[in-house]
């Protein structure tokens, strides 16, 4: 049971789902989606939220094995790991699920206006509503709170309106009790509210706004259909500034300690489209106390908006805002970097508002017994990232901390990872399948299509005249008969329309209705359970795009449907059956590292039943963690790392081959081939597996400046930190220390954030200054990044006293030598004039830079970032698969991150790869491009083309398509000169009949 | 949304704009449309990877070739929307719809028409 639909839950339910075990997906409100749907864009690639989430629903909604349970709240949970027993309070929805058909005239017919959350309340919506247009399950519901029937006891409109007799107001709580064996908790955050405080006068000032608020009226589906404009008078704002920490980084009341992690870079991101969506030159300001973007890419992101875009960062905490000059400005007084109090009017002020853990996260951690940590964040230790208390109760997401979207993923694949190798035993004992008649071979006929018209209730009959169209479609070339229905989809339509293949013994289908988005699969099901191959389907979309954007024009809407109804029938006289072919999967993972993320992957596959061999370059297992002793939280990694390699080893399932390389791969996901060479004697070994996880780690950047190698009292953390545990007396004669951050970090070369140099150069500071309390210890840093709980680390390092100074990037700090002795040299920005120290040590926070991957990717395909990293196939919805499917990277090859992170990924890329494993063959073909060996001339401009290089000149000396790689977007079909390629269910003889039937009307 | 667009446009199905070629849109002139555009997902953001810059150049040429046989390279055009954007979607369909109204019938389709008539 996963707990909670945002974009974790979704990802561990897929994960689950497509790994073979069935599951409960609970979600309070009433459609999945999260926090994640009422994002405009994300960062840092700003991509739109809905557009990449929106599949993953439509996914989840559609799963043979996921049962989506909404309204739904855990009452209980008793039973123990591998047997719980589930009690489920689920609240109406006063409306039928299974007649509901989203036409949305209960809402429209609704006389109740309330303020609409998923809008933050900036719009009103009906009593009647859906939370969002693309929401899953896309079916209305009536807010019993609101509703004028269940305050008056009368109205009912909906009720006399519904064209589905979908309303039922006798529908009552229920209680469910459902046995499983596993729990994921996923049940995120909520925004900060800044009402809970007067400092920023949130709720008095209307355009104060939060950041949750903002990203609503940026958004294309917002209250302002994308139109950047204030609430308080719908003006377009000329400057607008952004607070930070609000609700964050801070221990007063109400406040909270943590860093929230997400708000620098979201903040960025905000400011960034804002000035897109903005006509008029738009200032963007953003308020902060240390700029954290400390993600993959994301620095390149903040440097872009303060470079190329224009967004102003001032470094200086708000304490309070003011009335503007103008009627709805706001003022701000700021401290410049000169030190001046400045005085400044915007027109809109933003709050970046933490990710705050609700009161029923909270309440419902205390009913289970799950304990949480004092900032009510789900309790896990640095090796069990997704471990809670309680055991077979796993955590991801925003519960367990604040983290950012791939992190969600991320560890969400962990959860689902830790939850399967739980309960792998039980695999596929209780999934469904679906048993379907066997296909009628249509080869050599004369197309028999039938189509099918629908009225949508009154969606599309109520504007096209549909009898027309029907009448229009049956006198068609090919068509054998054609029906209206009043709701094609509906269960009786089904029936009817599998009737009408047997009756008339149709080999084609077409049925005009809604859209291909949400319906095509229903439809092809129903063909399929008719005997017939699913792709002997088409689709006219006469509704989302004619009744409903056409309604004015009852007349031209009919004759777009006609035209619609017509090209979709000419594309089925020319459609033929595809079949998907079957390939075995050789259930073997490789994974690439032993280090700490290579030796979890492998020990979890290994868990979930398959074998593992685990390739490592060095001559012992370990990797870069061997050099840390212990974490921030204070855990020995030394003691961890020897208890992982003592597990690998003795593992049965896990063939360790140190002094290995890879030399050769080849294959596709399910089947592959690696070459090895092992060992001093260099012997070559090949292994044929079915999945590969990349674990190769990075490497720690090798000083080049401040006197690094030239003068002992020069050291790296890591050196430091060997110096605290094997000569801690050394440590007691020192009486001025100098740590140095982002040292081959956030520069030229190295622009990105190196992610745990902050963490560890507080975790040693914090020793060293507990070893000798009477030093001075001075951090010279750019922006401290302690994101997370880490804060907490922070602020006891500062309370300790330990001076943290900042440096500007263009004056780095100056290290020298006289007479043997050093001196550090560097401006303070506080005091705004130059200093020196003379240190007993300095101690360099160096970077992590990508490891020499560059040989390892050429073999397997996979691309690295321009800094030296594998690069994942999606930056925010999959952050452990690569391009190349069956290949997933995890641990510092991916990205700099702390242990626990490396863990959680490490736990993803074994669950990814072990979805894979868990199946005994895997499907390809379908929609994929075939190229005709005939026709081709070998020039190579396919091989060129394909975005995924999957084509290549086969022995024969012309070009081959695997079909297990096409991914059928079809772009070498457009570029083959020879019209050699053709797409599958795309070609050109489909496109060009519905060129042919659309043209001949006019 | 529901927004209301001109109804002049029929839309075709594609799995990525990349699979858009030369003869096709061609092929759509000399049946006797009027006006041709293509929609893809943003640049930088295309679910296919480069698919869309592919068909950004092919659709460029196909102008060109508009413009040499006397059709008008203004009668094609690409827009790359994205998925959410519905209020964009609707405003270039008026754009584009506002546009070949402007033209006129393509001189193919006058042709075609005429020699019907003949």
């Amino acid at each position: 049971m996963v707990v909670g639909g945002g974009i974790g839950g979704i990802q561990a339910a897929l994960d689950l789902a497509d790994s073979g075990f069935y599951v409960y997906l609970v979600e309070k409100s009433s459609s999945i989606g999260g926090r994640m749907s009422q994002l405009d864009k994300t960062f840092p690639t700003n991509d739109c939220s809905m557009c990449i989430l929106s599949p993953k629903l439509v996914e989840c909604g559609r799963h043979l094995n996921i049962e989506i349970l909404t309204l739904s709240e855990i009452g209980s949970i008793t039973g123990e790991e591998g047997n719980f027993q589930v009690r489920l309070v689920q609240q109406p929805r006063y409306i039928d699920m299974s007649k509901c058909i989203a036409c949305g005239t209960c809402a429209e017919k609704c006389p109740r206006k309330v303020a609409d959350e998923y809008n933050m309340g900036l719009v009103n919506r009906r009593a009647a509503y859906i939370r969002y247009p693309q929401a899953v399950p896309l079916k209305y519901l009536i807010d019993k709170e609101r509703c004028i029937y269940f305050e008056k006891g009368k109205c009912r409109a909906c009720e006399k309106f519904c064209p589905a007799d979908a309303v039922d107001f006798d529908q009552g709580e229920r209680q469910i009790t459902i046995d499983v064996g596993g729990i994921i908790l996923a049940s995120g955050f909520e925004p900060y509210s800044p009402a809970l405080s007067d400092t920023y006068q949130y709720g008095r000032f209307p355009n104060v706004v939060t950041s949750l608020e903002f990203e609503r009226i940026l958004s294309a589906s917002g209250p302002y259909q994308g139109h950047l404009v204030r609430p308080s008078d719908e003006r377009e704002p000329k400057k607008i500034a952004w607070i930070q920490c609000v609700g964050s980084r801070n221990v007063h009341v109400g406040d909270r300690g943590y860093c929230s992690g997400v708000c620098c870079t979201y903040a960025i991101k905000q400011a960034i489209v804002a000035k897109e969506h903005s006509a008029a030159p738009l200032d963007t300001a953003i308020f902060y106390i240390d700029i954290r973007t400390h993600g993959k890419d994301f620095e390149k992101f903040f440097n872009r908006a303060r470079d190329e875009v224009g967004v102003r960062f001032i470094k200086s905490r708000i304490n309070t805002i003011l009335p503007g000059y103008d009627e709805g400005n706001l003022k701000i007084r700021y401290t410049d970097e000169g030190g001046r109090i400045v005085q400044e009017d915007f027109d809109t002020v933003v709050l970046s508002v933490g990710l705050d853990i609700p009161q029923e996260s909270i309440h419902l951690a205390q009913k289970i017994g799950v304990e949480l940590n004092h900032y009510h964040f789900v309790s896990t230790s640095s090796f069990e990232p997704v471990r809670t208390t309680r055991p077979g109760i796993l955590v991801c997401g925003a519960f367990q901390g604040p983290k950012d979207i791939p992190e969600t993923v991320m560890q969400a694949s962990a959860a689902a990872g830790a939850a399967s190798s739980l309960l792998s035993r039980e695999r596929y004992a209780l999934t469904r399948e679906k048993e379907y008649p066997e296909e009628v071979d249509i080869t050599g006929q004369e197309p028999r299509i039938g189509v099918f018209v629908c009225h949508c209730g009154i969606n599309i009959g109520g504007v096209v005249n549909v009898p027309e169209v029907t009448d229009h479609a049956s006198r068609l070339p090919h068509v054998v008969v054609a029906e209206e229905n009043l709701f094609t989809c509906s269960e009786d339509s089904q029936v009817k329309i599998k009737e009408k293949i047997h009756e008339h013994q149709l080999n084609r289908v077409v049925v005009a209705s809604c859209s291909v988005r949400t319906h095509e699969p229903l439809f092809q099901d129903t063909i399929r359970e008719a005997g017939l191959n699913t792709y002997l389907f088409s689709m006219a979309n006469i509704r989302d795009q004619d009744s409903w954007v056409h309604q004015s024009d009852k007349e031209s809407a009919t004759e777009k449907a006609k035209d619609l109804v017509r090209m979709a029938v000419a594309n089925a006289a020319e459609l033929s059956s595809l079949y998907r072919t079957k390939l075995p999967v050789t259930k073997r993972a490789v994974v690439i590292g032993g280090g700490i993320a290579g030796m979890t992957a492998a020990l979890n596959v290994a868990g979930e039943g398959f074998e593992v061999v685990l390739v490592e370059r060095e001559k012992e297992l370990g990797g870069f963690a061997t050099n840390i002793h212990r974490t921030l939280q204070g855990d020995d990694v030394g003691q961890y790392v020897a208890h992982l390699v003592e597990m690998v080893n003795q593992d049965e399932k896990i063939d360790v081959l140190t002094e290995a390389l890879v030399a050769d791969f080849s294959g596709t996901k399910g089947n592959f081939k690696t070459a090895l060479v092992v060992g001093p004697s260099m012997y070559s070994r090949d292994v044929n597996h079915g999945a590969l996880i990349i674990a190769t780690g990075a490497a720690e950047y090798k000083p080049e400046e401040y006197l690094y190698g030239e003068h002992d009292a020069v050291t790296t953390q890591v050196g430091l930190e060997d110096m605290l545990l094997k000569e801690p007396e050394r440590v007691k004669e020192w009486k001025n220390v100098v740590m140095i951050q982002c040292v081959g970090s956030r520069n030229d070369t190295n622009p990105n954030c190196s992610r745990v140099c902050c963490q560890q150069a507080i975790k040693n500071a914090i020793s060293v200054k507990e070893t000798n309390p009477d030093l001075n210890l001075f951090v010279l840093h750019r922006d401290i990044r302690t994101y997370g709980f880490a804060e907490d680390f922070y602020r006891e390092a500062r309370e300790m006293g330990i001076h943290f100074l900042r440096y500007r990037e263009d004056e780095k700090p100056v290290v020298g030598q006289e007479d043997g002795r050093i001196h550090v040299t560097f401006k303070d920005l506080t005091l705004g004039r130059e200093m020196t120290i003379n240190p007993d040590q300095v101690i360099l926070s160096t970077g992590v830079v990508g490891g020499d991957a560059e040989e390892l990717a050429n073999i397997v395909k996979v691309p690295l970032t321009s800094e030296g990293f594998f690069l994942e196939a999606h930056v925010k919805l999959r952050p452990v698969d690569t391009q190349s499917d069956g290949i997933f990277i995890c641990g510092m090859a991916h990205s700099p991150k702390r242990i626990d992170e490396s863990i959680s990924q490490a736990l993803a890329a074994s669950a990814r790869a072990c979805r894979l494993l868990s199946q005994d063959s895997i499907e390809v073909g379908g929609v994929v491009a075939r190229v005709d060996q005939e026709l081709c001339a070998a020039c190579l401009i396919c091989v060129r083309a394909c975005p995924y290089e999957v084509p290549f000149i086969n022995e024969d000396g012309v070009s081959e398509i695997d079909i297990s790689k096409c991914q059928g977007c079809g772009v070498c079909a457009a570029e083959c000169p020879a019209k050699a390629i053709t797409l599958s269910h795309f070609g050109d003889t489909q496109i060009l009949a519905q060129i042919d039937a659309l043209m001949e009307a006019r | 949304m529901r927004l209301t667009y001109p109804d002049s446009i029929r839309i075709i199905r594609l799995p990525c704009t990349g699979k858009v070629d030369v003869i096709l849109m061609m092929e759509a002139f000399r049946k006797g449309a009027d006006g041709v555009y293509v929609v893809g997902c943003l640049e930088g953001e295309c679910h296919y990877l480069t698919g869309n810059l592919r068909a950004k150049k092919k659709v460029e040429y196909t102008k060109k070739l508009l413009d040499e046989i006397g059709v008008g390279g203004e009668r094609l055009e690409m827009y790359n929307i994205a998925a959410s954007d519905g209020p964009r979607f609707a405003e270039v369909a008026k754009e584009m719809h506002e546009k070949i109204k402007a033209l006129g019938p393509s001189p193919i389709r006058g042709a075609l028409q005429n020699k019907e008539a003949a």
